[in-house]
């Protein structure tokens, strides 16, 4: 997979021979060495989760927060560089106040992904702004119901039901697929989230926006938590037993 | 916008600060909303406002809301200019969006938009482009009743009963002799109501509507 691209990676307005753009994959290694990011949209809304790795037993938990509301409807969490991703946070707040301010309605979250992920391309065009380093899954619920997208370094946006970036995101995509989805509510979706974060020594971040949470994007319920991870725990059990 | 001589002419502030400045301040009030009284009674705050909007002295809109809860904790009755008062609202709007989107289990009490509010109008009557508003604010947070006012100049202080315009005159007086200490729910909306009644004779008001906010329910009508 690293091939080195000499020459053609030391600026992002060089393309190599063979077509690609070298410093984008670049930052495209810098989100798949972070901790794994999953969202998944359910029935009823979108769940997402955080696995942040403790990087010192000093860091208060509940601290360095990964996943960020952008509107009353709608959240962001952030794979990758931290500080890039709050740029792109930062960005996406905005946009989302001055759709409002013009239009006088919730931004509808294709158009939010679309705003952002086309800020996340300007950032590949020219040779004296670097990429971001990080990758993005936006969740939200409006008048279409829940939806969720990926936004990637290289500014590429999809529309997703499953989504996972970060370290774990095969072991992660794996387990999403063999869910189904449009049956579950977001109760269930989030012991499935916490399932495919598990690893050693992190701290979990879940977020969601559903009609349980009356369509705003919140931090998911301290005691719903808690009832996932012993979930979790369990089934970890098992599975070691095997 | 033209480049004229300042004119020796008496006629108002406009005037000092050149005629191009004329179409960006305020002048006079168009739609207005009359008096808004408060209390505080034991578990929290009442407040009384009728649902009025004067054009004049024509009775326009008959339906008009002139107090909307701000976040969890906290109720904004203004009187004056309708449209300056749907202007705060939308500043509040995106300071409570703001403060909502942190996701940290703190928000914004009472006191804390009551300081905003001052601010706003103090700035904006320094650029001589007043909002043209009589603000009551008040609200209960961590069980720590508050209630104040802000006047369109920017004054502001807090007090136990307040009220505004035409209520000041009417109802103050009778709030000043008959309110106490811990008086309850039942109590304070009779004292209310004796003051609806002076403001209905004296003032015209039509129908009123009365909101109250204690700890236990937040913001209710």
């Amino acid at each position: 997979m690293s091939s080195i691209g000499t020459g053609y990676d030391l600026s992002v307005t060089t393309f190599s021979p063979d077509g690609r753009v070298f410093q984008i994959e670049y930052a495209a290694k810098a989100v798949d060495n972070s901790g794994t990011v999953i969202g998944i949209k359910c029935r009823d809304g979108i769940v997402m989760g955080v696995e942040k790795l403790i990087a010192s037993k000093m860091m208060l938990p509940g601290s360095n927060r990964r996943i960020h509301s952008v509107h009353r409807h709608s959240g962001m969490a952030v794979a990758g560089l931290a500080a890039d991703g709050r740029q792109i946070v930062a960005r996406a707040k905005s946009e989302a106040t001055n759709y409002e301010s013009v239009y006088g309605e919730a931004i509808p979250v294709k158009e939010l992904a679309e705003r952002v992920a086309s800020y996340v391309h300007l950032c590949t065009l020219y040779w004296w702004l670097r990429p971001f380093g990080c990758g993005v899954i936006l969740g939200g619920y409006d008048r279409d119901g829940p939806q969720l997208y990926m936004i990637e370094p290289s500014g590429i946006s999809y529309r997703y039901f499953g989504a996972a970036i970060g370290k774990g995101k095969q072991a992660a995509k794996t387990e999403i697929e063999k869910l189904k989805l449009s049956e579950m509510t977001c109760r269930e979706g989030i012991y499935k989230v916490h399932d495919e974060a598990k690893d050693k020594a992190f701290e979990l971040e879940m977020s969601w926006v559903c009609d349980e949470s009356k369509r705003l994007h919140q931090k998911v319920p301290d005691e719903l938590l808690e009832e996932a991870r012993s979930a979790a725990r369990t089934a970890l059990e098992e599975m070691d037993a095997d | 916008m033209a480049t004229t001589m300042v004119k020796e002419n008496n006629s108002g502030p406009a005037q000092l600060l050149g005629p191009e400045s004329a179409f960006e301040r305020t002048l006079y009030p168009y739609v207005t909303g009359t008096s808004v009284v408060a209390l505080k009674y034991k578990d929290g705050i009442l407040m009384a406002a009728d649902m009025a909007a004067s054009y004049g002295s024509t009775l326009r809109y008959k339906s008009v809301e002139r107090m909307k809860s701000i976040g969890k904790h906290s109720l904004l009755g203004a009187s004056g200019e309708i449209s300056d008062f749907q202007e705060i609202l939308r500043y509040l709007d995106e300071l409570i969006l703001y403060d909502n989107m942190w996701d940290d289990g703190n928000s914004l009490g009472p006191k804390e938009v009551h300081s905003y509010l001052t601010r706003v109008m103090y700035n904006r009557r320094n650029k001589f482009n007043p909002l043209w508003n009589s603000l009551v604010l008040g609200g209960v947070k961590n069980g720590q009743k508050y209630l104040g006012m802000v006047s369109m100049i920017g004054v502001n202080f807090e007090d136990n009963h307040v009220a505004t315009g035409f209520g000041n005159h009417l109802a103050r007086p009778i709030l000043r002799d008959e309110w106490h200490e811990n008086l309850s729910f039942e109590d304070g909306v009779k004292l209310l109501e004796k003051c609806m009644r002076v403001l209905l004779y004296r003032d015209r008001l039509l129908w009123f509507e009365l909101n109250s906010i204690d700890s236990v329910n937040g913001p209710l009508v």
